[in-house]
């Protein structure tokens, strides 16, 4: 199960595989199509790929003569994955409004 | 059906207000806090609601007045626990479907005089699977999880 281990914060921790995944989240890309999209070269972009398909969050598959990327259609370790995601914007944000009011204006005693 | 077991997403942070305090925004004012962009009516959200009682409801309100149930209070212990049924699918969609709900169980923890630690395990994410292969698809659209989210952050950031 190491594969979902690394499905949150290890696989997604890096920001341009981070931006990878949530470009294909998008849409089903080809590498070429990612690299136009990023400021990385187009070996970085096959490099991370590589990463998010060993980790189960992405398959490729074969469409005419190039490979498209897309996140895996099984879903649950992508859902795991955004999940993730979720919570950590949502904390923040969280944090933030608590702590723009951090006196509790009617706390019993 | 799938029936691999998913580790649960845990998070956790300190905010500096008592454990009182961070329960009481964390429910009652979940509202200011959640994403607007995170909601799964058609309408534009007004409010989201999350009844303080076990058994209660957790839903969004839309502009139009129309309801969109999210799940369900589990537990309701202020100010240490909260646990919540998320009966949302791939396609931040409502199912009604109790055996597809994941979990979340939120532990405010007093670390300190004005330190409250709060713990966020979000579990059962496999219940989800057999929507899950929904997931590819919802978040292709534009509204999807991804746009979302590229909203959350920003508007997390902000301010």
């Amino acid at each position: 199960m190491d594969t979902y281990e690394d499905a949150g914060l290890g696989l997604l921790g890096d920001p341009t595989r981070r931006a990878i995944f949530e470009l294909l989240a998008r849409r089903p890309s080809s590498v070429q199509q990612l690299a136009d999209q990023l400021p990385v070269s187009r070996p970085a972009v096959s490099q991370h790929l590589r990463v998010l398909k060993n980790g189960g969050l992405v398959v490729d598959q074969a469409e005419g003569t190039r490979r498209v990327y897309r996140l895996n259609p099984d879903g649950v370790a992508a859902m795991r994955a955004y999940l993730d995601r979720v919570w950590d914007n949502a904390l923040t944000a969280f944090q933030k409004a608590v702590e723009a009011d951090p006196t509790p204006e009617d706390q019993e005693p | 059906m799938n029936t691999a077991t998913i580790p649960a997403v845990r998070r956790s942070v300190t905010v500096a207000t008592t454990q009182e305090h961070a329960f009481r925004v964390f429910t009652e004012s979940f509202q200011t806090w959640w994403p607007r962009d995170y909601h799964i009516g058609t309408a534009d959200p007004a409010e989201f609601v999350m009844e303080p009682t076990t058994g209660g409801r957790w839903y969004e309100k839309g502009v139009d007045g129309s309801q969109c149930d999210w799940g369900r209070v589990v537990t309701w212990e202020p100010p240490g626990l909260l646990v919540l049924a998320w009966q949302i699918d791939g396609h931040w969609a409502y199912d009604p479907d109790p055996s597809h709900a994941s979990e979340i169980e939120v532990r405010f923890t007093a670390e300190g005089p004005g330190q409250t630690r709060v713990d966020l395990e979000h579990r059962l994410i496999e219940r989800v699977g057999d929507t899950a292969q929904a997931l590819a698809e919802g978040v292709g659209a534009p509204t999807g999880w991804t746009g979302l989210l590229e909203k959350f952050a920003a508007a997390a950031t902000t301010g």
